[in-house]
């Protein structure tokens, strides 16, 4: 290594070392969070290991020895956390476990050996071999259910992949429904944008500079400062209503706030910006001698465009259409705060898992999927203009 | 109709992108507690609101703090980065400048939950420098990229006339080199800041109220009790994004027209 390379490493070296440390560390952590399984042989390392050499067949419960290892899992093992964790973690593979678990920790101490007998007296879904099944099932370190389930996939107990009850499958929706937003808020900013753009690409520098003002101030408002905005405009007695009724063209206020409308119109205004100022430098620097040219030739106006304009100015617009798609796919506050639970996308359950119901397995997953879904833009992207990056160049 | 029609259809775009944020201006010196138009009387009560609540006063607090560390940190890792990225072609480069556009990339949601999950094993989620470690992270790219363009106009052969002349490295530096990139420095500074002080998704994550920044602020107060001083809190955030457009702008400005004059070589 010669000095000059050392010296650039050495610059490099801090913020380098703080974005391995404080953020690709902590993705890697949250990406293996998709795949880890502690629950179950944490709190019942008996009765896995007893279970390991019993194989189900539909209908018979296991021999006597894994009654035992459960009840010296209950008696012995501690009863708070991890016994709480791992009854949550089997209510998600099936809903019902939850309450099996913790009736046979409540009468643990209570029955008397043979517990093959005993238990399922107390506890009747304890006689036959299902719910020993799935604790079979779920006591390796690692797993794929969570990914599985957050394509509403799930495993039975004969251990064939197949899809979740019509009520729980909401995952595959969510990410249709994140895309079709996504692509709809793409479609809207370039509708709107790209004649603005053009627009503004044909004033003169001094009224171009004072027209681009109007576009850099919403670009340096807070996002949650414009979702804000249109919070309050769109309010039941909020100012648009008011004007609506005031002029009489509608009897009742129209229900804006909380719906898919109040979605696309929010996120339009909050990403228009990123789509008008890649577009506008590029139309600056194309200006209009190509169209002159086209129409010296002859060329109607329309096959000006057409023809000429549009190829021209299209690697623009495919650059500002992903910048928009890719922002919009992560997009989280503006739902969040102005759409109505079926307007939420991926970001939302993301949020969701994490701080409310706290399974990090899924989200985890749908973290991961979000990922995959991202980068594989990128490399769509990639693919289609080869010179147009989103990182860093130097 | 291109005559008239592009205008006009640009002009509503225009209105629509900046309406919205002029309108919370009147209804935030509202005298009535509903939020609508026309306000029927205008009085300073909400700012008063504002000025003499602890929690928005905290919160406004946090935020510079956050704000103006993060500003300096990233504003220094940044560009030492971006001229080590500049003086020389080392091997792995690619890989190092993959690695630090990546925060740019990944969704804020996924940073969040991983910061969050990541420092509160650390025990730094719920303070104060957890949110300025992340901020930083995410504002540093940018950082890099404003003084990375800046150096670009850069010319090396005046920092080896320096150093062949016997200039120690860090005086060369500071005496040479940071005043022709100054804009860029400056500009990715105020961004970053900027990218601070309107940072949320992180910020839901791994603050408790102690910590609470203006967005986390208005965010709570958005779903939990809609108080119009959330108005008056949106106003003062506007302005300050107004001076923080204002200063790049200058900066802009400034770099543009040290360019275009033939003062150097």
């Amino acid at each position: 290594m010669n000095g000059k390379s050392k010296m650039s490493w050495l610059l490099v070296a801090p913020l380098l070392i703080l974005v391995c440390v404080g953020f690709i560390i902590p993705i890697g952590y949250t990406l293996i969070k998709a795949i880890k399984n502690p629950e179950i042989t944490a709190a019942l390392p008996r009765t896995t290991s007893a279970l390991e050499n019993w194989e189900w067949d539909g209908k018979s419960p296991p021999p006597e020895a894994v009654y035992e290892a459960l009840i010296a899992d209950i008696e012995q093992g501690d009863r708070g956390r991890n016994y709480g964790s791992m009854t949550r973690r089997l209510n998600f593979e099936q809903s019902g476990s939850r309450s099996i678990m913790m009736k046979a920790r409540r009468i643990a101490d209570k029955i008397e050996a043979p517990y093959a007998v005993s238990l399922p007296e107390a506890v009747p879904e304890f006689g036959d071999g299902d719910i020993w099944q799935l604790i079979k099932q779920n006591s390796n370190p690692y797993t794929a259910r969570y990914l599985l389930r957050a394509m509403d996939l799930t495993v039975t107990l004969d251990g064939s992949i197949e899809r979740v009850a019509s009520d729980q499958a909401i995952f595959v929706d969510l990410f249709k429904r994140t895309f079709v937003i996504s692509i709809w808020v793409t479609v809207l900013c370039v509708f709107l944008g790209y004649p603005t753009a053009f627009w503004m690409s044909t004033l003169s520098d001094r009224a171009a500079g004072y027209v681009m003002l109007l576009v850099l101030i919403p670009f340096w408002t807070s996002i949650l400062v414009r979702t804000t905005a249109w919070f309050i405009l769109l309010q039941r007695e909020g100012p648009i209503n008011a004007a609506l009724l005031g002029t009489g063209l509608v009897d009742e206020p129209l229900r804006m706030i909380f719906t898919r409308f109040a979605v696309y119109i929010a996120m339009v205004h909050v990403l228009l910006p990123f789509f008008i100022l890649p577009i506008y430098s590029v139309m600056k620097r194309l200006g209009m001698e190509y169209v002159k040219a086209a129409a010296s030739l002859g060329a109607p106006p329309w096959r000006q465009f057409v023809t000429v304009y549009l190829p021209l100015s299209m690697p623009g617009v495919a650059a500002g259409a992903v910048i928009v798609f890719m922002l919009s796919v992560g997009f989280y506050i503006t739902p969040a705060l102005v759409g109505g639970l079926q307007d939420q996308m991926v970001s939302y359950y993301i949020a969701f898992y994490a701080n409310q119901t706290i399974n990090l397995g899924m989200a985890s997953s749908l973290a991961v999927l979000l990922l995959l879904f991202t980068a594989a833009t990128i490399a769509i992207a990639k693919k289609l203009l080869p010179e147009t990056g989103s990182g860093i160049r130097a | 109709m291109m005559r008239f029609g592009l205008p006009i259809f640009s002009g509503l775009v225009l209105f629509f992108l900046v309406s919205p944020i002029f309108v919370i201006f009147p209804l935030s010196l509202s005298s009535s507690s509903v939020l609508t138009l026309p306000v029927p009387g205008y009085s300073l009560q909400w700012y008063e609101d504002f000025f003499f609540s602890e929690r928005w006063l905290l919160a406004t607090r946090n935020s510079f703090i956050v704000g103006f560390a993060t500003m300096f940190i990233a504003g220094l890792l940044g560009t030492m980065a971006a001229f080590g990225l500049h003086a020389s072609e080392f091997r792995g480069k690619k890989l190092v400048l993959g690695a630090m556009s990546l925060p740019m990339v990944v969704p804020l949601i996924v940073t969040a939950t991983s910061m969050f999950l990541a420092f509160s094993i650390v025990g730094i989620a719920n303070s104060l420098w957890g949110l300025i470690v992340a901020h930083t992270i995410i504002a540093a790219p940018y950082v890099v990229i404003t003084v990375l363009a800046s150096l670009q106009t850069f010319d090396m052969n005046l920092l080896r006339a320096a150093l062949s002349l016997g200039a120690p490295p860090v005086t060369a530096f500071r005496e040479i080199v940071l005043p022709m990139i100054m804009p860029g420095v400056i500009a990715g500074a105020i961004f970053a800041f900027a990218t601070s002080f309107d940072e949320l998704v992180i910020a839901i994550f791994i603050t408790g109220p102690g910590q609470f920044t203006l967005p986390r602020q208005m965010f709570a107060g958005l779903r939990e009790f809609m108080s119009p001083t959330i108005s008056a809190a949106a106003v003062i955030m506007v302005v300050l994004s107004f001076v923080f457009l204002f200063i790049t702008e200058a900066v802009r400005r400034r770099g543009e027209r040290l360019k275009s004059s033939p003062a150097e070589h």
